[in-house]
């Protein structure tokens, strides 16, 4: 078993936001909230932790207020921690100093990975939901002596979605032989997951040649353009994974965990998605209350009728009120017979009595934050 | 070493064994029972403090801390992690003098005089750990520096028929406290002591160290600490409290508080924000409410997948209810599993149980003709009923059946 404690973990917080643009106006990929009660950046940080890594470094670029605020000191995580733990990363140096890619956002940040005591860095993006181990991809990486292995999934998919994704293509040996960037090709494919095992001096070799020659993108600079001349090997991870890159797959990723054998495959007992505390009560029922297919987080009140939909932490429907397919984020409150059908409110909105709001599968209606309709 | 100074500090008496609550407390003390679908007890008294600024709590253990100490921990999930303060579990120990157990309430005190004199507080707050209430102790103290009180006690008018069971203040119109009488035949007044007192530091010490002198005393606030301090012409003040107040100390009372919850009448808000309870909150998804389940006037907690029926019914975290079991008028406490076709009405089952299928635990009082042998059912923690089995009504059962 690979050493975790020569690991540094290091997320890009703000990397795939066009994809879901309307949920990243006000803060980063990585604080969108997920699943009722989590933000995206849990997935990749908690699997880190149930991994044993506890040196993990979270890069920022902008927009990083409710991701500084979720995240806290680190301690829901266990990563308030004397040595390691985590440490935030905001944009720094000059004033052009937003990066344009992997790789200018890991120049900012050398000093940081000069620093750590680890021997290979985890590079992680948060557009994946998924329950990873990484020591079994540690220990590929060691015992296979790869410069880069990068973590992947196959699936079947659409062209608006791998256009979005780096496809690979994997031999029998593991070996990528060939890498597309954002394809408009659908069907059966390895896509990355934007997760990447290298070790710490060839990262920083990385960085260095990157810094010279104005060079921005970790995937088409190095995946791509060095693919021959370094030894680029892919872990196929084969559990159950959704990779946010358009609304659409938010909502039905969402949805999709309504699913038994699903939700016990990513919320593992023994490998748990840790989150920010809110010391919610336990959700309300009331007398007429009639939730069916639903997931339910705590602080909820639910007086109505609720069917087919996610509600986070705080959210009330009242009485007469009848809400299907919907996900409804943190303190969203449902007025008296109001009627919704596929929307997706963000925090803090507020539905009038006896509104209806209606979108369809495919395009779900979506409410701004804190806007009262 | 030097400490910043308190005002006040908390003193939590949490030794306390509970033992009318039976199965329910044979492995934990009774502030750690659990309450409310994601609470234990002592997260009342603990979330009180912090939330009325008191930030220096010693909590006392005695009988089957293990789980207790476990969960307060650092005390990070109250806030209570802190630099000068904090949250601290005082157990008993052994000192030069040989002294050991806690032998009373003012006993429990009287060994930890050197830990409250570290903050040379100017007030000591003595608490118990095993009520349910929401209480500013910051306007009480402001009450009792207003008096000039040696000690102020926190009073709650209960009905007369009760007051035999409670300590009994008598009071005059400007809340001073003439008499005091522990659990009298004859009450006199009925104002009960909620168990919640705020003293003047270096009084109550002086009568600690004299109470621990005398021989015959039992060491207790309520028989020694209170009459002496009256006898002596302290001023002793009535704090009224008109909130919800509830000693959970037996099985019927623990249902009753938990059913509280779940009465729209009853002023004991979970849901409001302003003065939130905290606790350890479970590492768990939503709950997930199957298209079979049917669910009404019930708290349901993180982490329970509900595929049966449940009505006025208080489930704490990760409970699972199979197709076709039926809950009703009952309290689920974390992890258990009710399997298909089991009925589970007015009970209460512990953590980490499993209810066999089509095994029946409990009964409505309508369906017994004696009513005398009807009462709530308890299944103790860790208990597995096998399937088909039949638990009757007021049964009380801690192994395997």
């Amino acid at each position: 078993m690979a050493n975790m404690a020569n690991v540094l973990g290091l997320i890009f917080a703000n990397m795939h936001e066009t994809s879901v643009a309307d949920l990243t106006k006000q803060r980063t990929l990585a604080s969108v909230p997920f699943g009722g009660r989590y933000r995206m950046i849990d997935f990749p940080l908690s699997n880190m932790v149930n991994s044993d890594i506890d040196n993990v470094g979270i890069i920022t670029k902008d927009n990083y207020l409710s991701l500084m605020d979720h995240l806290g000191s680190g301690d829901e995580w266990d990563l308030s921690r004397k040595t390691g733990g985590m440490h935030l990363l905001p944009p720094y140096g000059n004033s052009n100093a937003l990066y344009r890619g992997r790789l200018e956002a890991l120049a900012q940040v050398k000093p940081f990975i000069e620093s750590a005591n680890a021997e290979y860095v985890l590079l992680s993006d948060t557009d994946v939901v998924a329950n990873i181990d990484y020591r079994p991809v540690i220990d590929f990486h060691e015992k296979n002596g790869a410069d880069i292995t990068v973590v992947y999934g196959r699936g079947t998919f659409t062209t608006e979605q791998t256009m979005t994704k780096t496809v690979l293509s994997v031999n029998s040996d593991n070996v990528v032989y060939d890498v597309l960037i954002r394809p408009e090709i659908s069907g059966e494919h390895n896509v990355s997951l934007n997760m990447f095992v290298v070790r710490k001096d060839f990262l920083l070799d990385v960085i260095r040649d990157a810094e010279s020659r104005n060079l921005y993108s970790f995937e088409v600079d190095v995946l791509q353009k060095r693919l021959h001349d370094i030894k680029v090997l892919g872990y196929k991870y084969d559990r159950p994974f959704s990779q946010i890159d358009s609304m659409n797959t938010y909502f039905k990723s969402n949805m999709s965990l309504v699913d038994k054998s699903l939700r016990d495959e990513l919320f593992m007992s023994d490998a748990p998605i840790y989150t920010k505390v809110r010391d919610d009560a336990p959700a309300k029922y009331g007398i007429d209350a009639d939730v069916k297919n639903s997931l339910v987080a705590d602080g909820c009140i639910i007086e109505g009728t609720v069917e087919n939909c996610v509600l986070f932490r705080g959210v009330k429907v009242e009485k007469g009120a009848k809400v299907k397919n919907c996900i409804l984020m943190q303190d969203t409150y449902v007025g008296a017979k109001a009627e919704m059908n596929f929307v997706i409110t963000d925090k803090n909105v507020s539905i009038s009595e006896y509104r209806s709001l209606a979108g369809t599968e495919s395009y779900p209606v979506f409410v701004n934050k804190g806007v009262t309709v | 070493m030097k400490h910043v100074k308190k005002e006040c500090v908390a003193m939590l008496l949490a030794g306390g064994q509970g033992s009318r609550l039976y199965a329910l407390t044979k492995d934990m003390a009774k502030p750690a029972v659990p309450y409310g679908g994601k609470y234990r007890i002592i997260d009342f008294p603990l979330s009180n403090c912090v939330n009325s600024g008191i930030d220096t709590v010693g909590v006392l253990t005695q009988y089957q801390p293990l789980v207790l100490n476990e969960y307060i921990g650092n005390g990070h999930p109250w806030g209570l992690d802190r630099v000068h303060g904090g949250v601290h579990v005082l157990p008993p120990y052994e000192s030069s003098l040989g002294k050991s157990w806690y032998e009373g309430t003012a006993n429990a005190i009287y060994q930890n005089i050197s830990f409250i004199d570290r903050y040379n507080p100017e007030y000591v707050a003595i608490l118990s750990g095993d009520h349910i209430y929401k209480m500013n102790y910051n306007k009480m103290l402001e009450f009792h520096k207003a008096h000039k009180a040696d000690a102020t006690i926190a009073v709650l008018e209960v009905p007369w028929e009760e007051a035999p069971r409670f300590g009994i203040m008598s009071a005059d119109e400007n809340d001073v406290i003439y008499e005091f009488a522990e659990k009298p035949a004859q009450p006199k007044s009925n104002l009960a002591s909620m168990g919640v007192y705020i003293f003047s530091w270096q009084n109550l010490k002086k009568h600690l160290i004299a109470n621990e002198n005398d021989e015959g005393a039992s060491k207790d606030f309520g028989k020694n600490i209170i009459p002496a301090m009256l006898a002596e012409g302290n001023k002793l003040v009535a704090y009224h409290f008109d909130g919800y107040w509830k000693d959970v100390g037996t099985i019927d009372s623990l249902w009753e508080a938990n059913m509280d919850l779940l009465d729209p009448n009853v002023p004991l808000d979970l849901h409001d924000s302003r003065w939130k309870i905290y606790s350890r909150n479970p590492v768990m998804p939503p709950h997930y409410a199957s298209p079979e389940s049917v669910i009404q006037n019930s708290l349901i907690s993180d982490g329970c997948n509900i595929e049966g029926l449940i009505d006025f019914s208080v489930l704490f975290a990760g409970v699972t209810i199979e197709p076709g079991a039926v809950v009703r008028d009952s309290i689920i406490m974390p992890n258990t599993t009710i399997k298909k076709g089991a009925v589970v009405e007015y009970a209460i089952i512990g953590e980490d149980c499993v209810i066999g299928e089509n095994a029946k635990i409990g009964a409505r009082p309508e369906s017994i003709e004696d009513k005398d042998t009807w009462g709530v059912a308890v299944i103790g923690h860790g208990v597995t009923v096998c399937d088909n089995a039949e638990i009757k009504p007021k049964a009380m059962i801690s192994e395997n059946v």
